[in-house]
């Protein structure tokens, strides 16, 4: 049990569903470590397993996922190997998640302050009065007004944006060293997002947590990340810091990303899509999962998934135009 | 405005709904008041939050919900006038205006084909003479919004999003429409998907010429395909200019806070932009608050703007703000 | 450029190029692309269903029990050559023995005749009733009866549940709610009091009219059962349309077909109903068991077929009598209605799963 200088690491973590049609490779392979106080946007479009590994590292998989293979630090402590019992301590007290659907994620049926108290009474041993003080507490930190009101209130009488604020507190009760948020802020309007993003940073910077960011949004990714990984058909594209993807991409997939979407330097151009249509993790290519869609793809490209490399200090990259790049340098020299 | 030949003019256009409290019935004021008017070949984007009507004024238009006053004139033809008691048949007016879904999903019936989707207006309207005429015409647009001809016998949920919305927009097509109302037809598209939507819309429009009001949430997106914008908040128009004078110098505090509440994309610019975070949620439109509906979370609110509704009046350049303060 | 240095020592520093060849970092063309790519096999709805069917033993099970019931009721009155109503004679002559028969037995007089002619009679599968029918054959007859009663009680349920429950939902406000209102009050009647007012009524009334017609056969119980089904038994059915169509109706794509200019009828007629089918089909399926349930539960008190006509209900019934000593009399028919209704309930579950799905 060495403690590790990182809170959470994941290797070569393969996750599939089996479903009537076969076996579904959502997730393929993936690699990353997390800082303690730092976030790591994870992000790419539907199907590309962006919330698969979330909930990989949470043990949440439906029925029919698994985790095939890989693992997942804690500190150095392989939580695949927890038993159910250790998992659910696991989670809520050392690692939270919040969902994007925050009409979902809360039961209607009780007061917003009662399930608060009941998070909170499952990991501590605190008694239902003190459970409500710190409920209050909670919600006071993530910005609710009024909460000694609010907390006998049921979550329909909340506003969709006082729900997820309702759900981060949940989330925080234990104060986790890790906090997972699957596209928070997806359902919200722009006004309300920057509320909920706002309110992320200033709980990170207070309680020191790590933040995993899902998202398909490349705004919320620049505004939030510190490190940014890339991801495509359940694997990883590159990763890096945010500075590295979105300045220096060196992924066929990111570059065209960032090509394609509206910027204030291309407003009055034309945009660059990416043709084609997404993967279908039923019918995977042979090589590299982006080939199809892929300008630049090569012979090789149809046959083998490229190996991931180091393109940079903090940046890595799995795509063979930088293997094709050291290739051609070799032969110069 | 006189000597500008507009495609279609919007005139205090108000859709309120009956909802009922108890045993009263409240009107909610979906849309209250709203004027504007699109040029042919013209887009006009509409942006605003969840609930502020803004897909209520695209269904409005053309006629799936009966407006309860206003005036609405399209091609020169006065389809709607509440004061003078016009109201035509639409019928051949859907000749002419059209519209594009956000769901790719539920805006496709699951029980037919391609083929049959895209021939269905051909077939209300009579466009074609013979059987192969009709196939012909199908496959042609098929082709217009970039899809295989081999697929024409296939069931929608094959596809996927951009694709299905590919089928949503040539169904559109398929009647030689001179408006489109694009009810946030990218929105629940894939980020790489997006681009391929947007890029088909604006050649659409090079090549036929019809003009749009692309309503979307996504203020990049608007900003982009958008020859003007007009902004929504509850139910009013707060905000009505040029695209780039928009988004360069917005007036209204609302615009304004949607502007810099939009992340962009860009690590550097999003570390150095101070955002302005609106306090509070948007109000119920059953509890309007009097005058301005803004009022309750502007930070420039006075007396006034409790009082009274402000106007839209021109600030220079076809620049239009409703605002008491600035 | 230091960027572009720095990414050059990383990558000659990684990767072993001695394993690649030029001709590995040639385009790939559109077509190898392509390869890629493909697009699933195209499958209808219903294709896609009946695979998910296929997979659901149960449904299969059931649909095998159904199919063998059915082609027994079909097939066994051309090569039995008793009839339901016929009392057995041996030779033109009535036989004091030939009642209670047990299973595959011969009475005495048809023993002594097959050993006199040497001619093979054929064998009373189930025995003989108290009257000394052949009791398979009257088993077969009463199937049929159910089942046929089943399912055009089921049918007409069904197609007046489509025509008021499509109309009180697609045109919804004042028109739906009066119908639905209309609905409540059916609801409220007392569904069993009426049958048994009605057949009461009817007989006396139809009894003149129907004489001599097929419909005679039948008799006045059944036929005023049907008009019951008729009046009463569609209202769960149009609720249940109704409510199909409240939700199908708030999919973007009847609007898009409102913005197109499609007709109202057409509306409903191409876009509504094939969406519904799913739900009307499997309905269908749960409703024949509740009639075939009905009927028999009628027959059984007596207000059913009429003599000498039976049903499985009535079978049971006359079995009452004698259970005791003839057991098997009433558990032949109360396995039957078991079977058909066992069956019928878990295919039209199997067929639920199968194709009430939402498509994605």
């Amino acid at each position: 049990m060495a403690d590790s200088k990182y809170v959470l690491e994941v290797n070569d973590l393969h996750t599939s569903f089996f479903t009537d049609s076969g076996e579904v490779k959502a997730v393929n392979g993936i690699n990353f470590k997390l800082e303690p106080g730092k976030t790591l946007g994870i992000v790419g479009e539907s199907g590309s397993g962006k919330s698969v590994t979330a909930y990989s590292i949470m043990q949440i998989l439906a029925q029919a996922g698994r985790i095939t293979s890989g693992e997942v630090l804690y500190k150095g402590e392989d939580i695949t190997k927890y038993s159910e019992k250790e998992m659910q301590k696991f989670r809520g007290s050392k690692c939270s998640i919040i969902f994007q659907d925050p009409m979902t994620s809360l039961n209607p049926v009780f007061t917003v302050g009662y399930q608060l108290e009941e998070a909170i009474m499952l990991h501590t041993n605190k008694n239902r009065a003190q459970a409500r003080e710190r409920a209050i507490e909670l919600l006071k930190l993530v910005g609710v007004n009024d909460p000694e009101k609010r907390i006998h209130q049921y979550p329909h009488e909340h506003s969709g944006g006082m729900r997820q604020r309702d759900m981060i507190a949940m989330a925080l009760a234990c104060e986790p060293d890790i906090l997972i948020a699957d596209e928070p802020t997806t359902a919200l309007d722009v006004t309300i997002q920057a509320q909920i993003l706002e309110l992320m940073q200033k709980l990170q910077k207070e309680l020191g947590m790590a933040i995993i960011m899902v998202t398909h949004d490349l705004g919320v990714i620049a505004s939030m990340c510190d490190e940014i990984m890339v991801m495509y058909g359940g694997r990883v594209c590159e990763r890096g810091t945010a500075d590295d993807i979105f300045y220096a991409p060196a992924h066929e997939y990111t570059k065209g990303l960032l090509r394609s979407i509206p910027r204030k330097e291309n407003m009055n151009k034309k945009l660059v899509p990416i043709g084609g249509t997404p993967i279908n993790l039923l019918n995977m290519p042979a090589g590299c999962a982006f080939c199809p869609r892929c300008d630049e793809a090569m012979k090789i490209c149809l046959t083998e998934a490229p190996e991931e490399i180091r393109v940079g200090d903090t940046h890595l990259a799995s795509c063979w135009m930088n293997i094709k790049e050291a290739f051609e340098n070799s032969k110069e020299a | 405005m006189s000597e500008e030949k507009y495609l279609l003019e919007v005139e205090h256009l108000k859709q309120y709904f009956p909802v009922k409290e108890g045993f009263r019935k409240v009107p909610l004021k979906a849309v209250d008041d709203i004027s504007f008017a699109i040029k042919p070949g013209e887009t006009l984007g509409l942006v605003g939050e969840s609930g502020c009507g803004k897909t209520t004024v695209g269904r409005t238009l053309l006629r799936l919900y009966q407006p309860t006053a206003g005036r609405i004139v399209f091609d020169g033809e006065v389809l709607f006038d509440s004061e003078k008691k016009i109201d035509v048949d639409m019928h051949p007016f859907r000749k002419q205006m059209q519209m594009v879904f956000q769901d790719p999903y539920s805006s496709l019936d699951p029980r037919m084909t391609v083929e049959d989707i895209i021939g269905e207006p051909l077939d209300v309207h009579k466009l074609y003479s013979s059987k192969g005429e009709r196939r012909d015409k199908i496959l042609s647009l098929m082709e217009t919004v970039g899809l295989n001809a081999e697929h024409a016998m296939r069931y929608a949920h094959e596809f996927s999003g951009g694709q299905r919305q590919r089928i949503g927009i040539a169904r559109a097509l398929a009647v030689d429409p001179k408006f489109i109302v694009c009810d946030e037809p990218v929105s629940a598209l894939d980020v790489s998907i997006q681009a391929q939507v947007v890029n088909m819309f604006e050649e659409i429009q090079e090549k036929l010429g019809v003009a749009y009001l692309f309503i979307a949430h996504d203020l990049l997106v608007v900003h982009h395909i958008s020859d003007r914008i007009a902004v929504m908040y509850l139910g009013h128009i707060m905000e009505i200019a040029d695209a780039d004078d928009l988004n360069n110098n917005p007036v209204h505090p609302y615009t304004l806070s949607l502007l810099s509440a939009v992340p962009i994309p860009d690590p550097e610019t999003a570390r150095n932009s101070k955002r302005i975070i609106l306090e509070g949620d948007v109000p119920s439109p059953l509890k309007m608050p009097s005058g301005c509906p803004f009022r309750t979370r502007c930070k420039y609110a006075t007396e006034q703007c409790a009082r009274e509704m402000p106007p839209l009046t021109d600030r220079g350049d076809r620049h239009f703000v409703a605002c008491w303060n600035k | 450029m230091d960027n572009r240095e720095m990414k050059k020592s990383f990558l000659s520093a990684q990767v072993d190029v001695s394993k690649f060849n030029a001709g590995n970092f040639e385009k790939a063309t559109d077509d190898e692309k392509r390869q890629q790519d493909v697009m699933g096999e195209s499958t209808t709805f219903f294709k896609d269903g009946m695979r998910r069917l296929r997979k659901n033993p149960l449904a299969m099970g059931s649909i095998v029990v159904l199919v063998a019931i059915i082609l027994a009721i079909i097939i066994a009155p051309h090569f039995v050559p008793y009839s339901y109503d016929e009392v057995i004679t041996v030779n033109g002559q009535r036989d004091k023995t030939m009642t209670n028969l047990d299973f595959m037995c011969y009475s005495d007089k048809e023993l002594a005749y097959m050993e006199e002619t040497g001619e093979d009679l054929f064998p009373h599968i189930f025995g003989t009733d108290g009257l000394g029918r052949d009791y398979f054959i009257r088993v077969i007859y009463g199937t049929r009866v159910s089942l046929a009663v089943g399912v055009v009680a089921a049918l007409m349920v069904v197609l007046i549940g489509i025509i008021y429950g499509s109309v009180a939902g697609y045109f919804g406000g004042k028109v739906d709610l009066v119908m639905m209102r209309i609905v409540d009050i059916i609801y409220s009647l007392p569904d069993m009091l009426i049958i048994i007012l009605l057949s009461v009524v009817l007989k006396e009334v139809l009894a003149g009219k129907l004489a001599g017609t097929v419909l005679s056969r039948l008799g006045t119980n059944m036929i005023s059962m049907f008009i019951v089904f008729g009046l009463l038994y569609w209202v769960s059915m149009a609720r249940l349309i109704r409510g199909q169509i409240l939700t199908i109706k708030n999919n973007e794509y009847v609007l898009a077909a409102k913005c197109i200019g499609t007709p109202n009828r057409k509306i409903l007629t191409k876009h509504i109903l094939p969406n519904c089918l799913s739900v009307i089909i499997i309905t269908t399926a749960l409703q024949i068991p509740s009639a075939i349930f009905t009927e028999s539960y009628l027959s059984f008190l007596g207000l059913g077929v009429s003599i000498p006509l039976s049903s499985l209900g009535s079978l049971a019934n006359d079995a009452r009598a004698g259970m005791q000593s003839y057991p098997a009399r009433l558990v032949i028919p109360a396995v039957i209605i078991c079977l058909i209704v066992l069956a019928l309930n878990l295919l039209g579950d199997g067929l639920r799963d199968a194709f009430d799905t939402k498509l994605d």
